[in-house]
């Protein structure tokens, strides 16, 4: 029973990584229209970031975290309008075709400098004991991590002004252009924000394993999953996805095998896919 | 048209004859001889490239798993004559056969979404496949891989690269006939109107799936090519890379037309072959040049210069009205 | 005189919004049927079930007294009804005659293996392609556009062609939505000019059509829809009088 307890804990923890990473995904989807196929090499470059800042030139963790936070938003916003903006209005295969040039671009670029995986130090490394098993802290801080972050996601599009016209973009692209929101700004912004969530999903995740130029592949086919599954552009479904799959997955790796864990989101989604192609969430088709 | 299509067949039959001479160059020195091998592998990513162009170029349908399909031809083979006692003559048929009946079943569920959704369902099956051949060391050898014995005719370099060089071009033939035929038009009608080909009573389910099974025919002869032309498979052949790579190849060479993958693959496997030295850094240039050409040149470099002879032709025949037959 | 189609209490609603409500009308063989209301009263919505494009919510839809409910496009299509599109749909990047001889595909058996092998088959049914699209090239009068790329011909053309492809695979019914939409007076003409033709050729024909005049002189019979709703049908004149079509087009009926 406790075992199960701890799969389940470290289920919610895999899950508030994909969580954030499918949310990214999704606002980007549903406001954009994009497939930001690239997003997991954003994150893998946030969890090098990370390296770099705490490492090698030695900053404090909790510091680093906002300013990988920072240069991600900053990396995300230059890819929108370098990559994204002059495709946009065309095929939206294009706009894929030309992630996979960007993922394939960074990715090279990373290994080219530093083949290697290399590992930063956790930032508490203690464990504290739940039902007799022992959890490593850094995993409830990321559970905790994502938690508030998700509640200051839910502020900002409530809240404010610039939160309100993503939700109503979201809502109605076109209809929102009509009302004289800024496209190109909210674009940008969609950018920064996926990035930086990305960002933090880096920084509370890189301690737990090593960080390797091929970190971001599987992770951005597990939140295409998750943004397919839920229904696209659907922000509920990306939350409840990432968490079921985090949760399937931590217990599929315990009680079926551990070797063909990466596997078990690709089936579902094959088969998901080809029972109710508009996903489990979602009116909106996936074509 | 008669003479567009005259000086067409002349360029085919130009490259045709370099590619059966070079040999005779290339075995006289060391280097040459590397080249040669060289200019086997990147025609058979040629293969490749042709195969994809069929479903990409022509149906629209942006598959992301010829990685996982070349792997399985190249395995099927290798297992089948290998460890089952096939022949391999016989074996080369059966690979292809095999591969595009996994296509077909991959297709049918595949084909319920579109556009990137297609994409990403394909490349999920892709990253099944490669975990599989990773992981499962009784099916793929490991990391020692598994090694496949040629009968005597393919045992020397020259005649496997010829081997190859005439597969490719019955590739090609094919694809051609396809192409120019009322099935090829189909599989454009719904790369430029899908919902107007349902209307003309053609399904679009149906025809992708059919140029999909058939790409995956062509995949699968590019993966019995490698293993034979390599004598041994491990799981690397498998990966989704190379899908994005030989994407790379169509869409760089050009989609849609008979001439831009080939090209486009035997041209930069032997340009990625030369800048060996830049390592890693070699795919970087890769990914830019993927994102600058969908920007600027969305039909690849032949596709781009297709595009200027219509426009001159459409100057010209706006003047004078053609009086060439139809068919 | 034999019911080709008929409409039997179709409805079709998006969301809350109920674009095609309770309609029914049936189609005399060899007539011309007009379509007629303003805008977003759901005729393109009525086309696309009868096509195919969308399924009723209820209602039955039979050609020929067979129960064509709710089947795909493509069915539709092979069972001999031919359509063409509000906003012109054409292979745009093809040139014209290719995108005839794609309307011809129907009608045509030759597969994969066929075409591979060029077999007798393939070869026939090639000759048969080449010479319908000479048929239909002269029928619709593009021949002089023949291998230009069917996007760069003119806007008249174009809609002239979304004819000839719809007319490729000898539908017996013919739907037509706006065929003149967009084009000016005098090339109007000509595209009615083809759709009696298409008549004379012994081809039902159904046409949407906003220019009231147009209409008077070309169909044999009205519907007339209104949200979804039909309000009037019968022939043109006795339409054109009733006061619930003259409020619903503002007396622009009379004019
Ligand atoms: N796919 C759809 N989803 C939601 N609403 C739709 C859809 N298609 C049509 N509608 C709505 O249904 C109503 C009928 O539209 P339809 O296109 O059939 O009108 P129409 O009579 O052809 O008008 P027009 O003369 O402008 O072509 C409109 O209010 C339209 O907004
Ligand atoms: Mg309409």
């Amino acid at each position: 029973m406790s075992f199960f307890v701890n799969q389940v804990i470290i289920g919610i923890q895999l899950g508030s990584q994909y969580m954030m990473m499918a949310l990214g995904l999704t606002l980007i989807f549903g406001i954009l229209d994009i497939s930001h196929f690239a997003h997991g090499h954003i994150y893998m470059v946030g969890a090098y970031l990370l390296y770099i800042f705490s490492v090698l030139l030695g900053i404090n963790y909790w510091l680093a975290l906002p300013l990988c936070m920072a240069a991600l938003a900053l990396a995300g916003v230059l890819v929108e309008r370098l990559v994204y903006r002059p495709l946009r209005g065309t095929p939206s295969i294009n706009t894929f075709i030309a992630a996979i040039g960007l993922l394939l671009a960074i990715e090279t670029l990373v290994r080219g400098i530093k083949k290697d995986a290399v590992r930063v130090p956790v930032p508490v490394d203690r464990s504290v004991s739940v039902l007799g098993m022992s959890l490593e802290v850094q995993r409830i801080i990321v559970i905790l991590g994502a938690l508030v972050i998700l509640l200051l996601l839910q502020w900002f599009i409530q809240r404010t002004r610039l939160g309100i016209a993503i939700e109503a973009m979201a809502q109605d692209r076109e209809g929102a252009s009509l009302v004289g929101i800024n496209v190109n700004r909210i674009s940008a912004l969609t950018f920064a924000i996926a990035s930086a969530l990305a960002g933090v999903a880096a920084v509370l995740m890189a301690p737990l394993g090593s960080i390797t130029p091929e970190m971001g592949n599987l992770l951005i086919l597990k939140a295409f999953v998750i943004v397919v599954i839920g229904g696209l552009g659907s922000i509920k479904g990306a939350i409840a996805g990432g968490y079921i799959l985090g949760i399937i997955e931590a217990l599929g790796v315990a009680y079926i095998s551990s070797t063909y864990k990466d596997v078990f989101a690709f089936a579902l989604l094959i088969i998901i896919l080809a029972v109710k192609p508009t996903g489990l969430f979602g009116e909106r088709t996936a074509s | 048209m008669k003479g567009k299509l005259n000086l067409n067949f002349l360029f085919a039959l130009a490259l045709l004859a370099t590619a059966a001479v070079l040999p005779l160059f290339l075995q006289r020195t060391s280097g040459g001889k590397y080249n040669m091998i060289v200019l086997t592998y990147a025609m058979i990513w040629a293969v490749a490239a042709s195969s994809l162009n069929l479903v990409l170029g022509y149906t629209g349908q942006a598959c992301l798993a010829h990685g996982a399909f070349v792997g399985i031809g190249a395995y099927s083979i290798a297992i089948m004559v290998e460890r089952v006692g096939i022949n391999y003559w016989l074996a080369l048929p059966l690979t292809c056969l095999l591969t595009a009946f996994v296509g077909f079943l991959i297709g049918l569920p595949s084909f319920r979404t579109r556009g990137p959704y297609f994409a990403i369902v394909t490349l999920c099956f892709n990253v099944i496949v490669y975990a599989t051949f990773e992981n499962w060391t009784w099916l793929s050898g490991g990391y020692a891989g598994q090694p496949i014995t040629l009968p005597a005719a393919l045992s020397g370099r020259l005649a496997r690269y010829y081997f190859v060089l005439a597969f490719l071009v019955i590739t090609l033939l094919v694809v051609r006939q396809i192409v120019k035929s009322i099935v090829g038009a189909s599989f454009l009608s719904i790369l430029s109107n899908e919902g107007l080909s349902e209307a003309v009573g053609i399904s679009a389910f149906r025809y992708k799936l059919l140029s999909f099974t058939v790409s995956c025919f062509f995949a699968g002869l590019a993966g019995a090519l490698f293993a034979t032309a390599s004598g041994r498979v491990d799981s690397s052949i498998t990966s989704y890379l190379h899908s994005f790579y030989v994407l790379i190849y169509v869409l760089i060479g050009g989609v849609a037309t008979l001439a831009g993958p080939v090209l486009g693959a035997v041209g930069l496997y032997f340009l990625l072959d030369r800048i060996k030295g830049l390592g890693e850094f070699r795919y970087v240039g890769f990914g830019v040049l993927l994102i600058l050409i969908i920007v600027f040149f969305p039909r690849g470099l032949v596709g781009g210069l297709n595009q200027l002879r219509d426009w001159a032709r459409e100057r010209r025949s706006a003047r004078s009205p053609g009086e060439e037959v139809a068919g | 005189m034999s019911v080709i189609l008929e409409v039997d209490g179709v409805t079709k609603r998006f969301g809350g919004l109920v674009a095609v409500n309770k309609v029914d009308f049936t189609v005399e063989e060899g007539s011309i049927l007009g379509l007629i209301g303003p805008n977003g009263a759901g005729k393109s919505t009525l086309f696309n079930l009868i096509g195919g494009a969308y399924r009723p919510d209820e209602g039955r839809i039979r050609l020929d007294g067979k129960d064509i409910t709710g089947w795909p496009p493509h069915r539709v299509a092979r069972e001999g009804i031919g359509r063409t599109f509000q906003t012109t749909a054409l292979f745009q990047e093809l040139p014209v005659y290719l995108n005839l001889a794609i309307g011809y595909r129907m009608k045509t058996r030759s597969h994969i293996l066929d075409v591979i092998f060029r077999t007798p088959r393939a070869r026939r049914e090639q000759k048969e392609i080449t010479q319908r699209v000479m048929e239909v090239l002269a029928f619709t009068g593009l021949a002089e556009y023949f291998d230009r790329l069917a996007g760069s011909i003119p806007q008249e053309a174009q809609k002239r062609l979304a004819i000839g492809i719809a007319l490729m695979g000898r539908p017996r019914l013919l739907l037509l939505d706006e065929p003149t939409g967009g084009v000016g007076p005098e090339e109007t003409g000509r595209i009615i000019d083809l759709i009696r033709k298409v008549r004379e050729a012994g081809i039902t024909v159904c046409v949407i059509e906003h220019k009231m005049k147009m209409v008077m002189g070309l169909v044999d019979r009205l519907v007339v829809l209104n949200f979804g709703v039909k309000i009037a049908e019968g022939p043109p004149q006795e339409v054109c009088s009733d006061p619930a079509v003259i409020e619903a087009y503002l007396g622009e009926c009379i004019a």
